[in-house]
């Protein structure tokens, strides 16, 4: 098995990761801006994904920048944000078949980058502006992205149980913004924030695949030329709001056939704590894999639900719990998820369950180093968090977990929140 | 065993038919940290109508059997067989398609007991009458969960729409009251027919030593006893080739609505070499059209007909096969005539050199990056080889298309009666 070495470098504004590995057929090459969340940017920021992929200066519109990239054995471009913490983070990749698999080819990989470095540091613009016609356009598919999360109920609870939770943090603003703003946005102002965008965030870029890490280098150095770079001020730390002495119920009722139960937790231990991993190994036990005691006792034992699991925020400290119920089910669910939680404070798991957690978690982690984006993140972790814990760390940290450190982090857990998406009618209604 | 060395893609696949006649591939690849093992029968949703192993007469089965079966497969009589894999640190799954049901587990560790862990939980089932009943309500709240899902729906909707008596148009995990029909004789039936390793392939990708992995499923193999196996024969309704309804229109809550149009490809038994070009040229000519770069995408995007959630899919197998073309859309009437508009308009198109030179450097890049993914060489070298085709020889059969074959597939691709459109409204 490979093992990952990490070479980074911090130059011209950028910091550098380059990651050789044998692993793949292709070259990955991932660009993060990283800046504070805020209100004032975040619906400019959920735009920008769609706009920069319209044009650039060289290849003016969507599709010949689509028709390069099929020329370029089918690279692919894909951009996107997300919050990570109170971070929001852009991220532009570009995946491009390795040149070592096709005969007669040598320049796919530098032709990748310099389209790369376009889309980046040159989109399309008209007199220190997008292009009027392409905002609209974008606007519309952002606003249509936005209503759309209503038909996708499991992430619309999601979103919901973090507006109710989250009510007065920056964490719950919405990933895709918000549709007031998008009137106020314009050619203008978007450009002149995307400036800001290459000015300061935090840009870093990885270049993963099999190939020669010194010439990768080379290539990565005379192909991205960032001009300036005043890094912003670094995230603000919030204090989080006293917990309510009883957990938030929040019920709502919509046109759908299966309850979504939703729960929010503070977990009060995040990416850089000591106790990180035994709240990785708590998740595991709780609800991460399908050996879990929510999986097992929810579906498996009575039969509740098709799915339950938890999952975590790791930069924040929330932990979720996720399930699909019948709607008249819900008080039975509930409890039988509450209990959950109480065993895992009590210690009610033994060292066999402890151990297979583990395993499982390694394996996890194993396998997202097997995956090209996978591993990018992992990596990228340590960026968010501002530590350096090589995956290798990361392994080691897993296997030291006890179970007195798991009930630890368990009693530092303090349910928040509890969201249900029901049936019209109640809980009468079958 | 034979070694298959694919030099240009750098891959060695092992392979061994054994004396029971499963079908067996690896694909040591050391670099990885994972393995991969899938054990897959030749056994989806539409083979509901054949003569059972030991039978005579032709049966029906209730639609969703294949399905349910592989719920049921993880239940053992004293034990859950997800518990199994995760004491090894396994991740198990399983899923069921229209043509095959499939066992599966990725692991980085104790990999040949994860292997023997995988052949032994398929190859003992245990139905009992209380843990079918009990079942029915789990697979129930699934059914449920796609019913609320308007891509599901909008999926279903255009399959039923294309297809008169073809059981792909069936729903793969059946419905509420066909599952309520299933019985635990269903089960043993349908198992002691499909799951014989006559009819299976077992395919493991990962981090693992070739020699060794191969004697130890050998000796695991020849441990057990299985009755002869006859060619299994299924029955399929005569398909038409023609669509069923020009339009369905299915309402239900949406904040958008969605509009589908699919072409029905294929409707009847295809030969290897019809299916191979075929599945090639089809894939790649709809993508020439309607990806980002495509001059149908182009159109739709600048008359403001679809959003971000346009897609567009195509699907080829022995015997049935179609293309979708769908979005979120505020004008499902005017999407669905201009995509068709726009599909009759390639009765006269005729590809460039360079044309087809970019479509076949897209598909084999698509290729190359797929093949990062263990789950998908396993799972698409059993497809293929089903077919009788090898995966790892597609680049070469790609770089050998000429202009003329793209030209005549284009010209024959699309006629008005094997169109049809699926609207999902909110009325």
């Amino acid at each position: 098995m490979d093992t990952t070495v990490e070479d980074v470098t911090h130059e011209n504004g950028v910091n550098l990761h380059v990651v050789p590995s044998k692993k793949f057929k292709t070259v990955t090459i991932t660009a993060k801006l990283k800046a504070p969340l805020s209100r004032d940017t975040i619906t400019k920021r959920a735009l920008l994904p769609y706009v920069l992929q319209q044009g650039t200066k060289s290849f003016p519109s969507r599709s010949d920048i689509q028709l390069k990239l099929d020329s370029l054995y089918g690279a692919v471009l894909s951009m996107g944000g997300g919050k990570k913490g109170n971070n929001h983070i852009l991220s532009i990749r570009m995946e491009v078949a390795n040149q070592k698999f096709i005969s007669n080819e040598s320049a796919i990989l530098e032709e990748a980058m310099a389209l790369l470095n376009e889309v980046i540091f040159h989109p399309y613009s008209e007199n220190g502006a997008f292009k009027q016609s392409i905002i609209d356009r974008e606007k519309d598919t952002l606003r249509q992205k936005m209503s759309a999360i209503i038909d996708d109920k499991m992430s619309y609870a999601n979103m919901k149980l973090i507006d109710e939770m989250c009510d007065d943090e920056l964490y719950k603003l919405h990933v895709h913004g918000y549709k007031e703003d998008l009137d106020l946005i314009t050619p203008e102002n978007l450009f002149a924030y995307y400036q800001t965008v290459l000015r300061e965030d935090q840009l870093d870029i990885y270049v993963l695949g099999d190939f020669d890490s010194a010439t990768v280098k080379e290539k990565i150095r005379s192909t991205f030329h960032r001009n300036e770079n005043r890094v912003a001020p670094n995230e603000k730390k919030e204090t989080i709001k006293e917990l309510k002495k009883q957990p938030n119920v929040v019920i709502e009722e919509q046109d759908i056939q299966q309850a979504k139960l939703h729960f929010g937790y503070r977990t009060h231990s995040t990416y850089q704590d000591d106790d990180y991993f035994a709240l990785q190994v708590f998740n595991g036990l709780f609800g991460g894999f399908p050996s879990s005691k929510l999986f097992i006792n929810v579906r498996e034992k009575n039969s509740l639900a098709y799915y339950a699991a938890s999952r975590f925020e790791s930069h924040k400290g929330l932990l979720f719990v996720f399930s699909g119920i019948a709607p008249n089910d819900y008080e039975k669910a509930r409890e039988i998820i509450e209990l959950q939680m109480d065993a895992m404070k009590n210690g009610d798991f033994s060292a066999e369950e402890m151990d297979n957690t583990k395993e499982l978690i390694i394996n996890q982690l194993l396998e997202t180093m097997d995956n090209t984006q996978g591993m990018i993140e992992l990596l990228y972790q340590q960026v968010v968090a501002g530590t350096e814990r090589p995956p290798q760390t990361l392994i080691d940290g897993i296997k030291q977990v006890t179970t007195e450190n798991v009930i630890e982090v368990a009693n530092k857990i303090e349910l928040d929140t509890i969201y249900l998406l029901t049936g019209k009618g109640g809980e009468s209604d079958e | 065993m034979n070694k298959l060395a694919y030099e240009n893609i750098d891959e060695t696949i092992y392979t061994n038919q054994l004396k029971n006649g499963l079908t067996v591939f690896l694909l040591p690849k050391p670099e990885m940290s994972k393995t991969y093992g899938v054990f897959s029968t030749n056994y989806g949703s539409i083979d509901q109508t054949f003569v059972p192993i030991n039978g005579r007469e032709e049966i029906t089965v209730p639609e969703g059997v294949a399905h349910f079966l592989e719920h049921k497969m993880f239940e053992k009589e004293d034990r859950d067989v997800f518990a199994d894999f995760s004491k090894q640190g396994a991740s198990p799954n399983a899923y069921t398609s229209f043509t095959k049901t499939a066992y599966l587990f990725a692991a980085t560790n104790y990999i040949e007991k994860n292997v023997e862990t995988l052949l032994n939980f398929v190859q003992d089932p245990y139905f009992s009458e209380e843990s079918v009943e009990k079942e029915k309500g789990i697979i129930a709240q699934e059914i449920e969960m796609y019913n609320d899902q308007p891509d599901w729906q909008s999926f279903t909707g255009t399959l039923r729409s294309m297809f008169h008596n073809h059981p792909v148009k069936v729903d793969i995990a059946g419905t509420v009251d066909s599952i309520n029909s299933i019985t635990k004789d269903d089960l043993y039936t349908c198992y002691n027919t499909f799951y014989h390793p006559e009819n299976m392939t077992l395919f493991i990708a990962g981090n693992f030593d070739a020699e060794s992995m191969m004697n130890l499923i050998q000796s695991n193999q020849d441990s057990k006893d299985f009755a002869k196996l006859d060619a299994i024969k299924r029955e399929f309704p005569e398909e038409p080739k023609g669509v069923a309804m020009k339009e369905n229109k299915i309402v239900m809550p949406v904040s958008i609505a969605k509009c589908t149009v699919g072409i029905k490809e294929s409707s009847g038994e295809l030969s290897e070499q019809e299916f191979l070009e075929k599945d090639l040229l089809q894939s790649m000519i709809i993508d020439f059209y309607f990806s980002k770069s495509g001059p149908f995408y182009k159109k739709l995007y600048e008359e403001k007909l679809i959003d971000s959630s346009f897609s567009f899919e195509t699907n080829l197998e022995k015997n049935f096969g179609y293309s979708f073309i769908g979005s979120n859309t505020d004008n499902p009437d005017q999407f669905a005539g201009r995509v068709q508009e726009l599909l009759k308009s390639t009765y006269d198109a005729t590809f460039t050199t360079e044309e087809v030179d970019r479509m076949k450097k897209k598909k084999i890049g698509q290729l190359l990056r797929a093949m990062n993914s263990l789950e998908f060489i396993a799972n698409k070298y059993i497809h293929y080889h089903t077919m009788g085709i090898d995966l790892f020889k597609l680049i070469p059969s790609i770089q050998s298309l000429t202009v003329d074959q793209f030209n005549s597939f284009v010209q024959d691709w699309i006629q008005d009666d094997r169109i049809a459109v699926c609207k999902i409204v909110n009325e």
